[in-house]
Parts: C-alpha cells; sequence; structure tokens
C-alpha cells in the first residue's frame, strides 16, 4: 500500500516545472524590492506610497501565531517577491503573440488561452508566478460594461474604482500576511460589474506558481455595484518541489445595494510529498462586504492542496438584510495540515449567514474547523446556521472543530451542529460488494459527504472537484 | 457453479467453520439453515471475500479458485450478496449508487456502460416489478430507510445488476409478510437455468415462497445435513437442538 500511495503522489499531474527566462527582483524584502515591483508594473506614484505605507506598518506587526499548524521560520530575505517571464514583461497586446511555451503550459493545466479552444462561457485570467499573462474576452465583458482584467491593468486604467476600494475590506494595517501582501503584491484580477448587470459569464482566475524561491503575493479585488451578479472561480496548481513556497494572497469583494457575489476556489496547490516534504504555505486573507442592503456573497471553497492552508473567507454584514454564505470542502492527506472555516460579521438588521464545513482528513493529517460568528447588537433579528462535519479516514489524522460564537443582539439566533465520523470497513465492503474498487467507494462515499457543498459550484467545475476529491484521497484506503 | 471444499475459516484463532463443503449446480436454489452462531454470516461474508479471516480450503466459482480475489473482481464475475443489515450511505443518491454499481460490473466486463436515460428506463421497470416506491430511489442510499425498505432494495439491486450467484444473509429477518412476498416473488423472478441462489435464514418461512432445491443444515460451522424442500419442515417442527 506504501509504494502505491507514492506512486499516486507522483500523479499530481500539475507538478511538472515551465523552463522560461524570468526577470526577478533582488532576493529580499527592502524598499528597493517594492520600488522595482511598482515600476515593473509602471504603477503610478499613488499606488507606490499606498505599498511603502503598508511595508512602514509591517516592521512593527509580528507574525501571528494561534494558528494549530505550526512552520519552521519563514526567512523573509530569502524569498524572491517578483518573477515574471521575460517574454510577459512587455505585455503582448493580443494572446496569440504569447510565448508558446506558456501557452502550452496552460494547455497541459486545461486551461487553454487561444481563441479556438477557449472554455466555453469562461473567461479567464491567467495569472503566471507574479504577473497575468493573459485575460481571455476581455471584448466581449466590454460591450456590457463589464471590467475584467489583471489588477495591474486595473491599477493603470481604472485608478479612481481601485483607489476607492483597495484596501476598502482589508485594511493596510489588518495583520501581517494581508499587510505584507499590501506591500509586495503582484498580480490578480480585477472585476467590476456594472450597476443592474448580470455577468453574462463565469469569470474565473487561473494561478501558476513556476519559479522556485518565489512567493506569490496575489491580489483580488471584485466590485458588484447595485443590482449587479457575478459568479467567479479562481484555481492554483503549482510544481512540485522539495522547498516550501509561500502564496499569501488578499481577496477583496464588495457588494453594494442588491448585488451577489458568488466566488468559488478549487484550491491544488503542490500538497508536499508523503512525508511531508515541501509544498505551498498557503496564508490566505479573503473577505467580502456585503456593504448595501439586499446583497449577498457566497464563499464556496474546495481545498485539496498545500501543505498547510490557513484561510478564513469572511463576510462583513453590513447592509440590512444582507447574506453571508460559506461552503467548504478541505481535505487533507499524509502530512498536510488546514486551519480554516469563516468569520460572518452580522452588523445589519435582519442578516443572515449559513456555514457549510466538510472536513475529511487521512494519513497523518490535520484539519481544524475555525469559524466566527459575530452578531452585533444593532444586529436586529439575525441569523446564522452553521454545520461543521468531520470525516476521518484511518487512525493517525486529526479533525478539530473550534467555534467563536459571540451573539450581542437578544432578538438574534444561532444554530451549531457538528459531527464527526469515520468511514467504515462495512460501508467499503458494501460498496466493493457491488463492483466498486476501494478508491470508487471512498470517492463515493466522501462525494455523498460533501454533497452540500459540491452542488454549489458552478455546475462547469463541480465535476472537476468531484473528481479532484477523489484522487486527493487516492492512497488513503486500506 | 460454486464448490466449496473443505473449507476452513478462523477469526482471531476461534473457529467459525469448519470441513464445510458445498456444491451449487447452475439453476439451483439452496438453503443454508442454522441457528444463531452456526457460522452463516461468516459463510457469506467469506464469500464475498470480506477480509479478517484466516481461510484455508478452495472455493471454486465456475471453476476457477476465487480465494485470492478481491471483493469488487467478485462482483465483477456475478457474486452478489444481499446484505443482512445493507449499509447506509449519506449524501449519495439511491439511483446515482446503483448506476455507480451496475457500470462498474459492466465495465470490468467490458460491456457498454449504461447513460442516464437507459439506466432509470431499467430501474423504473424493475421497481415497478418489485412494487419499490419509485420516489426512494431518489433519496440517500438506505438513509432513513424502514427495514423492509433496505431488504427490498438489495432485491432491487440483485435484479439490476442479475448476478449469477446470488446469496441471501438472512434478507427474510424483521420482514413483514407482504415484504416477505415480495422479496421472494424478486427472487423468483430471477430463477432461471443458469442463475443460482444460496439462501441463509433462520426460519423456514421464506421458503414457503421460495421453493429451494437443497436444504442444508449448519451447526458448529459444519453442515450435519443435507436434503429437499421437506428437511426445513422437519427443523421448524424439531428445532435445531433436537435435530441430529
Amino acid at each position: 500500500m506504501r509504494e502505491k500511495q507514492i506512486d499516486k503522489l507522483k500523479d499530481y499531474k500539475y507538478g511538472f516545472t515551465t523552463d522560461i527566462e524570468n526577470i526577478r527582483a533582488p532576493k529580499g524584502l527592502n524598499k528597493e524590492v517594492i520600488e522595482f515591483i511598482s515600476k515593473a508594473k509602471k504603477e503610478p506614484k499613488w499606488m507606490l506610497e499606498w505599498r511603502m505605507k503598508a511595508f512602514e506598518r509591517l516592521k512593527n506587526l509580528k507574525e501571528p501565531n494561534w494558528q494549530k499548524p505550526k512552520y519552521p521560520k519563514i526567512d523573509y530575505q530569502d524569498i524572491y517577491y517578483y518573477s515574471a517571464p521575460k517574454s510577459a514583461s512587455e505585455k503582448p497586446k493580443n494572446i496569440d503573440e504569447l510565448d508558446p511555451k506558456l501557452l502550452e503550459t496552460y494547455k497541459k493545466l486545461g486551461i487553454p488561452l487561444q481563441e479556438q479552444q477557449r472554455l466555453n462561457g469562461i473567461a479567464v485570467d491567467a495569472v503566471f508566478d507574479s504577473v497575468s499573462v493573459a485575460t481571455t474576452f476581455k471584448d466581449k465583458l466590454n460591450e456590457v460594461g463589464v471590467i475584467f482584467c489583471s489588477i495591474s491593468e486595473a491599477i493603470q486604467k481604472h485608478p479612481e474604482l481601485v483607489k476607492k476600494y483597495l484596501g476598502s475590506v482589508i485594511p493596510l494595517t489588518d495583520h501581517y500576511f494581508a499587510t505584507l501582501n499590501s506591500a509586495v503584491f503582484t498580480d490578480g484580477s480585477f472585476v467590476y460589474i456594472p450597476p443592474g448587470v448580470k455577468c453574462p459569464m463565469e469569470l474565473s482566475t487561473y494561478f501558476r506558481i513556476n519559479a522556485s524561491q518565489t512567493g506569490q503575493f496575489e491580489r483580488t479585488l471584485i466590485i458588484a455595484d447595485k443590482e449587479s451578479y457575478v459568479s467567479y472561480l479562481e484555481g492554483c496548481t503549482a510544481p512540485m518541489r522539495d522547498e516550501n513556497q509561500l502564496h499569501a494572497a488578499n481577496v477583496e469583494l464588495v457588494a453594494l445595494d442588491n448585488a451577489e457575489i458568488k466566488y468559488s476556489t478549487v484550491q491544488n496547490w503542490y500538497p508536499g510529498d508523503e512525508n511531508g516534504k515541501g509544498g505551498i504555505y498557503n496564508f490566505v486573507t479573503k473577505r467580502g462586504l456585503c456593504k448595501g442592503t439586499n446583497s449577498k456573497i457566497s464563499w464556496t471553497q474546495v481545498e485539496t492542496g498545500s501543505a498547510i492552508t490557513w484561510k478564513y473567507p469572511s463576510c462583513i454584514l453590513q447592509g440590512d438584510n444582507s447574506i453571508g454564505e460559506f461552503y467548504s470542502i478541505a481535505i487533507t492527506n499524509n502530512h498536510q495540515k488546514a486551519d480554516t472555516g469563516t468569520k460572518m460579521i452580522h452588523l445589519g438588521k435582519n442578516t443572515k449567514s449559513k456555514i457549510i464545513s466538510k472536513g475529511i482528513s487521512a494519513g497523518f493529517s490535520d484539519m481544524t474547523y475555525r469559524g466566527l460568528v459575530d452578531i452585533s447588537s444593532k444586529a436586529k433579528n439575525s441569523r446564522n446556521y452553521t454545520q461543521c462535519d468531520s470525516l476521518l479516514m484511518g487512525n493517525k489524522c486529526g479533525a478539530h472543530t473550534v467555534p467563536y460564537i459571540k451573539n450581542k443582539n437578544p432578538e438574534s439566533n444561532i444554530a451549531h451542529e457538528a459531527t464527526t465520523s469515520k468511514i467504515s470497513e462495512e460501508q467499503l465492503h458494501y460498496c466493493q460488494q457491488r463492483g466498486l474498487n476501494p478508491e470508487e467507494a471512498v470517492g463515493l462515499i466522501v462525494n455523498g459527504f460533501c454533497k452540500e457543498v459540491l452542488q454549489q459550484l458552478p455546475m462547469e467545475f463541480a465535476v472537476e472537484a468531484q473528481k479532484l476529491v477523489g484522487i486527493s484521497l487516492e492512497g488513503s484506503v486500506g | 457453479m460454486l464448490k466449496i471444499k473443505n473449507l476452513k475459516a478462523d477469526i482471531e484463532n476461534k473457529s467459525i467453520l469448519n470441513n464445510f463443503n458445498l456444491e451449487i449446480k447452475p439453476g439451483e436454489v439452496h438453503a443454508i439453515m442454522g441457528p444463531n452462531g452456526s457460522g452463516k454470516s461468516t459463510l457469506s461474508n467469506i464469500l464475498s471475500g470480506k477480509k479478517g479471516y484466516d481461510i484455508s480450503g478452495e472455493i471454486l466459482f465456475e471453476n476457477k479458485n476465487i480465494f485470492e480475489l478481491e471483493t469488487e473482481e467478485r462482483a465483477h464475475k456475478g457474486i452478489f450478496l444481499a446484505f443482512q443489515y445493507p449499509l447506509e450511505i449519506p449524501g449519495v443518491n439511491t439511483n446515482i449508487f446503483l448506476k455507480t454499481s451496475l457500470n462498474a460490473i459492466r465495465k470490468a466486463r467490458g460491456e457498454k456502460e449504461l447513460d442516464a436515460i437507459e439506466f432509470l428506463k431499467l430501474v423504473k421497470l424493475k421497481a415497478k416489478e418489485l412494487k419499490f416506491d419509485e420516489e426512494k430511489l431518489n433519496r440517500q442510499l438506505n438513509v432513513g430507510f424502514s427495514g423492509g425498505e433496505k431488504k427490498k432494495n438489495e432485491i432491487l439491486q440483485m435484479s439490476i445488476l442479475n448476478p449469477k450467484l446470488s446469496i441471501l444473509d438472512e434478507t427474510d429477518s424483521g420482514l413483514d409478510i407482504d415484504a416477505l412476498k415480495t422479496v421472494a416473488d424478486g427472487v423468483n423472478s430471477l430463477r432461471k437455468k443458469d442463475n443460482s441462489f444460496l439462501i441463509i435464514t433462520h426460519y423456514q418461512r421464506l421458503l414457503d415462497y421460495i421453493k429451494p432445491d437443497y436444504v442444508h443444515v449448519l451447526i458448529n460451522g459444519k453442515i450435519i445435513k443435507s436434503g429437499g424442500p421437506e428437511l426445513a419442515l422437519e427443523l421448524e417442527k424439531k428445532g435445531y437442538e433436537n435435530f441430529n
């Protein structure tokens, strides 16, 4: 079984490296590097000043350490903060001019960028290390007024929107990793949906880490103006390496009156090998602000990758009658660790939140659900429902549930349910007796366990996610 | 079809089956009757390929030893076990489970897998034959099913998979008379010259509806007597304790 397990891990099919010439900032974190990044992105002065403010603030901040998964001290001076394919430094005007090696990379990842091969009805922004190399269907989206481009492009072309909203949900000074990101962020996506527009296609960003010893500092900002709707999905992969690489992202969502944002993540960063060597540290700050009345933000995440996943996609329910949702599947296998959940901050009246979390741990892995539900004294008649289910495979893994509940409003109500279960030998035997091999059986049982979350995903991705859930647990049976 | 020779099975050094012999020919229905703890369920577990037993002897299915075969490989060959306690699988729709199962078996046999439409047509037909409430097929597998519904669901699966050898492990226990008839109808409709059955039961009453060709009495892990259907009646009259 053990050998089989190793074989399976070698099957992390996104583990390849693209051999491409890079332009890098010198190693280390300092003013010069931040200036380098800002210059490479041809940023206006205000952006550089913003970064510098964050950098100054960072000097007085310490890394948080309350999380359950511990990790060796990160040497922030030993990381490259900017790495971009040389060919992309002057961004080509259209995708046909893109370096064939990059096109090939995305094709291998199942995200063809060329016009004739594109995924139907899905616009893609492709981020490679520190730069966005291509964004598809931009013109078509432009026709309805939807702006979908890299954050770097938005800083140049839509400074008024960026100035207004960047840092409005995750303040510059929020916490160590968020502040670090504000100082050195490189690329990510920008979305603006104008009033009354239902975005005609799924928007998605595909994040790829390629260069070694490089951190990826993604910055994404999505604004849904009044009465608008958007569904956005991000995917992530990285090569197999012995070293740990840091992905510290900031994602901010803003929903105005009657607007809805549906944000889905399928996170499949390299998880490290079967002994826990290598893999991505996925330390991410994701926060959505339901700013307007009747606004809605829904997070769905399928977290199968990374050596350590540490994130809490959250909703601040500021507008009256606003709704926040969090649907999560987190899977850890081998020596992976995850500490993930959400925060639902109820500020407005009649606000509602729903949390459905499914954690699956196998091998020697460890999983923590950590979630905060905070109903303020003004949030009259608000409701939260939380359901946390854990599934254990084998007896060497762990699952923990840490709910924080604060209700300062007597007219509001919070309900929390939690279960822990195991896949029984009998269930496996039953499925095998019906002709399924053990891995198919586990896939079926686990998909059943995750069903409520999987059905939240956009249809195009649900099938992929279902397969991914099965693959992530391969080798964990027996 | 099935030939068991000198089967010996231990679990944690405790002998469960000993010198067990049985032969089932194509088209035959055999009943094994025995008291609690006589080794009935062990027999069905071992035939299905469940691990955790120390076994020796021979189990030939269609003249090939299946000792080394995994549970699912035995299922692919056409061995079906109707479980005494069918398992619940939360979140998995019954129809999807059935379709996955049927297609896994078809695929292993190199047959064309059924698409959703073909499958639904088949399942509707079978559900109707067995008076199985179709609405339940859209529910989670066995979750919230009554004991009788779970057993009927096993028979429905059996009739869809159309196995060569069906083993019914105390399928009659806990069934009311109507459900018992449904189960029996299901078995009888599958009775063909190539399909065989091994019916494991405590009681004679199921055998009123499914006429076995042979009845075997299993006590302390050994068949102590074999005969025709009349043996079941004799057993019912005398009880296991006075039976020799």
